[in-house]
């Protein structure tokens, strides 16, 4: 194979695991807001809890962070998604009964907090210059397969989170959630447990927000306090999300291979600008994403695909 | 002495600058009854406007404040034409992404034009501090910070309690139905709450900017305390916003002051911002409604 089809090969495996990546928590936020109408804007927290969950049991040994156990990369994503899935119990047990601006306020906050730590708590977290050294399965390989193994996983992870999460919204389970998201007072009147149901959904995607960010960290073998960048973690996600289809686990699919192709497509256009142009074109991107979803938001409020109940049989 | 001069007085400045943000959220929560995610960056980008006129007029930042106070104020209206009004009979939560993404957009904006380099008025750092009464040494900047964040909120409440509009904003957030049988104008009040709400965001970004330098995610980062000033006054109460704002900026610096005697601050510094969290976190479970009775959703 030549260079320059190596090059297409390797960026377009990139491509298809940071979608795949971002496709994951997109689902966790359509569990959240598309199933039940939870507003979690700190989605970069749970991405980073999640992250450096994974990446500070199994990475090597080191005296710059805590851990360093080397366990299995897989106990590192179930470990993530609890951790999650627990801080995401509290953070919903707080303020779930509140008003949704109170959760968007409060999930901000954990987010902000967890940065706040993760810069500061150098013993644990190595601060600011983050973790190195993190393992990625099948890394030893040569070129292409190691980044198509991994691609696979991810693959294959998205596909069992998609079957899941669309089993729960085809269940009785997914039918609460959603009277609860259209009428909370009703589901309670039918003797529902409005509080429990909506912690429950909120856990699940927080745990499936842990999972993707664990999958980022194994994938660039480093994760630092950027991670809970609000930008990159938490808008892009919900940009994808409302253009997809909220409600649509096959919607917020779409909506994150399509948003995430556009994001990145823009880079490639970007890169070739002057230096000075091409920092300035980051923020023009931004720019644009961020007028892209107003745009939505004003003339397709439903996204692409958009929310279909299932057919009662 | 030490206290005052490098806790007290700082905790008083940083409070009024939280109050200064906090009323505009909580106005804004009043009467368009989303949380407006935006205003951190609306600060930002008042802070920027009198930078443009710092550096390019050589004014102070104090005398820009009115440029700056200016151009928010179209800026606000401007948004809230393009993109609120679009959405004012949507769920209040597609609102709230939609402010989200205004944030974001505004704070690329400002990176766009001004890059993200620190920058700082042409204050004269190295101005003296005034020193009174042999101990008690307060730097010049602080004390018109202090003054004209009370003149602002004087206007606001002359505003506020004597004109018809005022009255008219009040009756808006007390209830919409009410207000538009008894003949208000909503559209009408909507524009002057951004009118308020964005001179004094622009005050805010100008009075940090002069306190301190300009970052373009120095709004950003007071949105947890400015949310929680607004919800710990109450949200919907711009009074209450006030001592809210104090408050946390109180309780914030104060925070790192050695209460335990010894050397060791009560709280590592680079945990300041954690303190308005946790004051918020304290307040949704034990009174969510605020000190001075907000409203409660």
């Amino acid at each position: 194979m030549s260079e320059v089809w190596l090059g297409y090969l390797l960026y377009l495996i990139a491509l298809l695991t940071m979608g795949g990546i971002y496709s994951i928590l997109t689902v966790g936020l359509n569990i959240q807001w598309g199933f039940t109408g939870l507003f979690n804007v700190g989605i970069a927290g749970f991405f980073a809890i999640g992250a450096y969950t994974s990446a500070l049991i199994t990475s090597p040994i080191s005296d710059q962070h805590l851990g360093g156990y080397e366990l299995p990369v897989a106990v590192g994503f179930i470990s993530a998604m609890i951790i999650s899935a627990i801080i995401g119990y509290f953070v919903g047990k707080l303020c779930i009964r509140l008003r949704s601006d109170y959760l968007a306020i409060a999930t901000i906050g954990v987010a902000e907090i967890f940065r706040l730590i993760l810069k500061n708590e150098l013993w644990a977290t190595n601060g600011p210059r983050g973790i190195s050294n993190i393992p990625r399965p099948f890394e030893n390989l040569s070129q292409p397969w190691s980044q198509l193994l991994f691609l696979a996983i991810v693959l294959a992870i998205l596909f069992f989170v998609y079957i899941v999460s669309q089993k729960a919204h085809h269940s009785p389970w997914g039918r609460v959630m959603r009277a609860i998201r259209d009428n909370d007072k009703a589901a309670e009147a039918i003797g529902k447990n409005v509080e429990k149901f909506r912690i429950q959904a909120f856990m699940f995607g927080c745990s499936l927000m842990g999972l993707g960010g664990a999958l980022t960290a194994h994938y660039f073998k480093f994760i630092g306090p950027e991670a809970t960048e609000p930008v990159m973690a938490t808008f892009l996600i919900w940009v994808m999300l409302i253009i997809g289809g909220s409600g649509n686990n096959l919607g917020a699919l779409l909506g994150a291979f399509l948003v995430w192709t556009i994001w990145s497509g823009m880079e490639i256009f970007t890169a070739q600008l002057p230096p000075d142009w091409a920092v300035k074109a980051t923020f023009l991107r931004i720019f644009l994403v961020g007028l892209a979803l107003q745009f939505i938001l004003q003339k397709f409020p439903l996204g692409i695909l958009q929310e279909r109940p299932p057919k009662r049989d | 002495m030490e206290f005052i001069n490098y806790y007290f007085i700082p905790g008083l400045v940083l409070g009024c600058i939280y109050a200064l943000g906090a009323v505009g959220v909580s106005l804004l929560f009043g009467i368009l009854r989303f949380a407006h995610f935006a205003h951190g960056d609306l600060i930002t980008l008042g802070a920027y406007i009198a930078f443009f006129f710092t550096s390019t007029f050589g004014l102070s930042g104090l005398l820009s404040l009115p440029a700056a106070i200016l151009f928010s104020i179209i800026i606000c209206i401007l948004i809230d034409r393009f993109f609120y009004k679009p959405l004012r009979y949507s769920p209040t939560v597609i609102l709230l992404i939609s402010s989200f993404g205004i944030a974001l957009m505004l704070r690329a904006t400002v990176q766009l034009i001004w890059g993200v380099e620190i920058e700082s008025y042409n204050e004269g750092t190295f101005s003296v501090p005034l020193k009174l009464f042999d101990t008690l040494i307060i730097a010049e900047k602080h004390i018109y910070i202090v003054l004209f964040t009370f003149l602002i909120i004087l206007i606001m409440h002359y505003f506020l309690a004597k004109t018809t509009m005022g009255k008219a904003m009040r009756a808006v957030s007390d209830n919409v139905s009410l207000a538009q049988i008894t003949g208000i104008n909503t559209e009408k009040v909507i524009i002057w709450t951004w009118v308020i709400g964005g001179s004094l965001a622009a005050s805010a970004g100008v009075f940090l900017g002069i306190d301190t330098q300009l970052q373009s995610n120095m709004g950003w980062d007071l949105l947890l305390p400015i949310f929680a000033a607004a919800i710990l006054g109450g949200i919907g109460s711009p009074y209450g916003a006030i001592i809210g704002g104090l408050i946390i900026g109180m309780a914030e610096e104060l925070s790192s002051y050695t209460w335990l005697g010894d050397e060791l601050p009560l709280l590592s510094p680079g945990y300041k911002s954690g303190v308005a969290f946790a004051i918020m976190v304290l307040l949704l479970i034990w009174r969510p409604s605020g000190i001075l009775k907000g409203k409660v959703f």
